[in-house]
């Protein structure tokens, strides 16, 4: 029943508000969309820039799969307080990670683990912070610990360009920019975490080099 | 509605532009049936949004007045974003960027109010001179004069000069001051200047050989600029009288302004797509590239008609609220 509220909450959210605001403020430029996964368990990869990051790539899929849609979020952010983390946790659906693994029982990546043998689409943002807008960082290798324990999840780099200028870190004020998505094709586990990682951020960088950007400085 | 004051001429218009695109649909599936092997899916794209940019624009244009300026604002708006998401722009502009897109509601609400002394200075000399203070407050000196030429430059081409495209809608004459031209006024300038790029394709495709501008524009040709005026100035003089309030000889000449007019907004925006080395302005519209590709002969049409119109009769609006 919960459940079920939740997912009406997050249902209008992004039908009445989310989805009008990306196409009329914002508008998505998405190249080989068809190379989303179709249903899950899958991994999105994708460059972090942006608050908007994580509902972009959400409002990218059809409404009918957003309830098996989890962007990982940190925990110290989003349950600063009451109501974002109740948003957060309900309106979003995030799966909260806890960065400063307080907690030494569990796995900080064990809640991912978990809702991939659900067979839920994980969106995870390697570069571990909002970091440099419009920069694409180092990923940090909790990534790959993800990709060991499910061999068979297809995990898909995903680059996107304009939310760093749109919305980036510290800001709170919105100027409108064309947004540009690469959807690159998926990898898999092949069992060596170093190749896994140099595979995945080779794809990264190709697919940002599939953009010519201007200059943002 | 706005149905009951759009004249008769202006139906009939409407419905054969419909027909046109229906012969246009029809050819190219024609085209596709009989010849399998020719990769049409461009021409397919490119007649299929025109069916949506036709469907949209008409409708804008008939439920009523304060939609009509909506749809412009809006169109100024995604001309705008698309120009400021092309060309390169400093991370620290984004405030001054803010600035440039507020100037889009009130362009449109001096319209609006019918406030023609406002809507002619605000962008050219108020936003002008705004834009360098909110620049300089940040402070960043570095790329100062580039950032803000390229911004004002974009402002005025996509803002500016779209809005009077806008302006034509709310003139009313002092002889005849219930009447609302400016419905067939902006269905003339739009169409005539959309078929005169039409026109400049077919036919540089047919004929064309030497070009006309090979550094900007290398697909451009003599034949094309010459068959496209020919054809653009034809079709006016026929249209105008029919379809708005000039004569024939005032059409021509309108055909004229237009077709010669359309194909400098044509190259300026060809030139500034080579200097930043992108085919497209954008993808929204498929088949076309974005809107600034479609709308890039418009920039120079608009405010050269509206001039034109405007110098031609007496109007109400030449102050605050005049018309009213």
């Amino acid at each position: 029943m919960i459940n079920n509220v939740n997912n009406l909450c997050r249902l209008l959210f992004f039908a009445l508000f989310m989805r009008p605001f990306m196409l009329i403020m914002l508008g998505l430029n998405v190249r080989n969309r068809e190379r989303l996964p179709e249903a899950g368990p899958a991994v999105l990869v994708a460059n972090h820039n942006s608050h908007l990051d994580a509902i972009t790539l959400m409002s990218l899929f059809p409404l009918r799969m957003l309830h098996k849609i989890r962007p990982v979020a940190a925990q110290d952010y989003f349950f600063r307080n009451p109501l974002l983390k109740w948003f957060a946790l309900h309106v979003i659906g995030i799966l909260p990670i806890d960065r400063e693994m307080k907690s030494k029982r569990t796995h900080p990546l064990s809640g991912i683990n978990a809702a991939l043998k659900r067979g839920e689409i994980v969106i995870i943002f390697p570069e571990g912070s909002r970091g440099c807008p419009e920069q694409l960082g180092k990923f940090k290798a909790g990534i790959a610990h993800i990709a060991k324990h499910n061999p068979e999840v297809p995990v898909n780099p995903v680059f996107m360009h304009g939310l760093g200028k749109a919305l980036p870190k510290g800001e709170t004020l919105l100027v409108p920019f064309f947004l540009d998505i690469f959807v690159g094709k998926h990898l898999r586990w092949e069992g060596d975490r170093n190749h896994f990682m140099e595979t995945l951020s080779t794809r990264m960088t190709v697919l940002a080099a599939e953009g010519e950007f201007p200059p943002w400085d | 509605m706005n149905l009951e004051i759009l004249s008769p001429e202006v139906r009939w218009f409407l419905i054969s532009i419909g027909a046109m695109l229906v012969l246009a649909t029809v050819i190219v599936q024609t085209l596709i049936r009989l010849k399998p092997g020719i990769d049409l899916g461009s021409l397919t794209q490119r007649v299929n949004s025109w069916w949506m940019i036709t469907g949209v624009f008409t409708f804008a244009m008939v439920l009523s007045r304060n939609i009509s300026l909506g749809f412009f604002a809006f169109i100024s708006f995604l001309a705008l974003k698309e120009f400021l998401s092309l060309i390169p722009t400093r991370r620290a502009d984004r405030r001054v960027l803010f600035w440039a897109y507020l100037a889009i509601p009130l362009q449109f609400l001096w319209i609006y109010l019918e406030w023609y002394g406002l809507f002619i200075i605000f962008i050219p000399v108020y936003m002008f001179l705004l834009l360098p203070l909110r620049m300089v407050m940040i402070g960043q000196t570095q790329g100062y004069i580039r950032a803000i030429g390229t911004i004002h430059w974009g402002l005025m081409l996509t803002v500016f000069c779209l809005s009077h495209t806008a302006f034509l809608l709310i003139l009313r004459r002092v002889d005849a001051p219930a009447e609302v031209p400016g419905v067939g006024l902006v269905l003339f300038l739009v169409v005539m200047t959309q078929f005169n790029d039409v026109c400049q394709f077919l036919w540089g495709k047919s004929l064309g050989r030497s070009k006309i501008l090979p550094k900007v524009s290398p697909g451009k040709t003599w034949a094309g600029f010459l068959g496209g005026v020919a054809s653009t100035t034809l079709a006016a003089w026929q249209v105008g009288p029919f379809l708005t309030i000039l004569d024939a000889g005032q059409s021509l000449l309108a055909g004229l302004i237009i077709s010669i007019g359309g194909f400098i907004g044509d190259v300026n925006l060809s030139a500034l797509k080579r200097d930043l080395q992108v085919k497209d302005s954008g993808s929204l519209l498929p088949g076309h590239g974005g809107i600034l590709d479609r709308i890039d002969s418009l920039t120079y049409t608009a405010p050269l008609f509206f001039h034109f119109v405007y110098w031609s009769f007496h109007w109400h609006t030449f102050g605050a609220g005049v018309g009213k």
